[in-house]
């Protein structure tokens, strides 16, 4: 399987009904794809609507509907739109469930860095820093690697996002938690020894007596 | 509200103003404005806009004609353009998290000094920023923005300035209807007053100081 479909495959399974989540660009907009439909779940976009839909079919866009990325989507019955004070309301208020971020690195404490890389590339954080200081839950869903380096590090070399830890950290290998503030292996990829994960890992991990597999 | 020409709205902007422009990605951007900046070769502007969109979109024509001096922003990583010329020093880049960006905006509007967020604390956007504890938790004292101009684009607006927006094009436009000395207002519809029911009023006609009217 894709590695980036194994973790939009365990991150949707994070959902629950009536939850109001939002979703990061890149792999965590995949997630949409991997939620059962009877799970009603609410897909918010920052540019301001809560029911985001599908990308239309083709000759349906209209210049009016458009995810953050300012690509065309559509809305699902049930919609409702807002200007961005209110959508920011809603993120740093609390009331967004699950917010799905990519990262670039997150730490041995679950500190995330994923707006900038100093001298290189300097694009601004967006909406992330609220996401993460604001949201009920931080779901980070990455690759667990970048060209063999780790991007679990044993602390952040690049700027945070937030002070505030994120929750879970979901990769193409493993599924990580930080009980007590400490990153510990909840479940390993399917085929993925704990070994694999312990070698592409720079932090130090808690290893559970038990580590199941991913749940697909 | 007065009902004024593209050409005559912009002539009032003079070159170096602070310019809010409404719109997310170039959507819901008063694309018949920033034209006739464009046109009118408004040098050395002060632009406070959530993105710098993409070259030849929304706020992006004004990169591509070099001129802004000073931007405040969330995001312009989807312009190599405007990240050309921060890189190159030729315009000074105020970055702030989106939450905040609105939040001071709005505070701008409101009569407030500025809004206490906890996005930041303990980041690189904490710098030089006074941290506030309010009950034992930590927040950011991110001041009011306003500018001399606000650049709006709505959906409908009637007769007297009433404005209505459409989907995802709302954004900014309504809190940037609020922030500034003088707004100025495109729409695609202009319609007769009660056209747009009191219900469905975002932005209240008083605020609209221009709307430029169509052709």
């Amino acid at each position: 399987m894709d590695p980036q479909i194994v973790i939009a495959r365990r991150v949707a399974k994070e959902l629950k009904s009536g939850n109001l989540v939002n979703l990061g660009i890149g792999i965590p907009t995949l997630v949409a794809n991997y939620v059962p439909s009877d799970l009603k779940v609410f897909f918010q976009s920052e540019n301001g609507l809560i029911g985001t839909g599908p990308i239309p079919e083709q000759g349906m866009a209209h210049p009016t509907l458009t995810d953050a990325g300012g690509r065309p989507i559509s809305a699902l019955p049930g919609a409702c739109v807002f200007d961005s004070a209110m959508s920011f309301g809603l993120i740093r208020g609390g009331h967004v469930d699950v917010t799905v971020l990519g990262g670039l690195q997150v730490d041995a404490q679950g500190h995330l860095a994923n707006w900038m890389i100093p001298g290189k590339m300097v694009p601004g954080m967006g909406g992330a820093m609220d996401l993460v200081s604001g949201a009920k839950r931080v779901i980070i869903a990455m690759q667990h690697a970048a060209k063999g380096k780790s991007k679990i590090v044993a602390k952040c070399s690049l700027p945070l996002t937030s002070a505030r830890p994120v929750h879970l950290v979901v990769t193409d290998l493993a599924v990580i938690g930080f009980p007590e503030g400490k990153a510990t292996l909840l479940e390993t990829a399917p085929g993925i020894s704990v070994g694999e994960v312990l070698a592409l890992t720079e932090a130090e991990l808690a290893i559970p007596d038990h580590v199941p597999d991913m749940r697909l | 509200m007065k009902a004024v020409s593209v050409e005559e709205a912009v002539a009032m902007i003079p070159a170096g103003a602070s310019v809010m422009v409404g719109g997310f990605m170039g959507v819901g951007t008063p694309e018949r404005l920033l034209d006739e900046v464009v046109r009118q070769n408004k040098t050395g502007l002060t632009l406070i806009s959530n993105d710098a969109a993409t070259p030849g979109k929304g706020v992006g024509k004004l990169f591509d004609q070099a001129l802004v001096s000073r931007l405040t922003a969330t995001h312009i990583g989807l312009n190599p353009k405007a990240q050309q010329q921060m890189l190159a020093n030729q315009i000074a880049v105020d970055l702030v998290p989106q939450g905040t960006f609105v939040e001071r905006i709005r505070a701008g509007g409101c009569g407030l000094g500025g809004v206490l967020t906890p996005t930041g604390v303990g980041t690189l956007v904490a710098e030089g920023k006074r941290q506030i504890e309010v009950d034992g938790k930590p927040f950011l004292l991110e001041t009011a923005l306003r500018a001399q101009f606000a650049l709006v684009h709505a959906f409908l607006a009637d007769y007297l300035g009433n404005l209505a927006y459409a989907l995802t094009s709302r954004n900014f436009n309504p809190v940037m209807a609020m922030a500034a000395d003088t707004v100025i207002v495109t729409a695609e519809h202009i319609v007769p007053v009660g056209v747009i029911a009191p219900d469905h009023v975002v932005t209240p006609a008083p605020l609209v100081d221009y709307l430029i009217t169509n052709g």
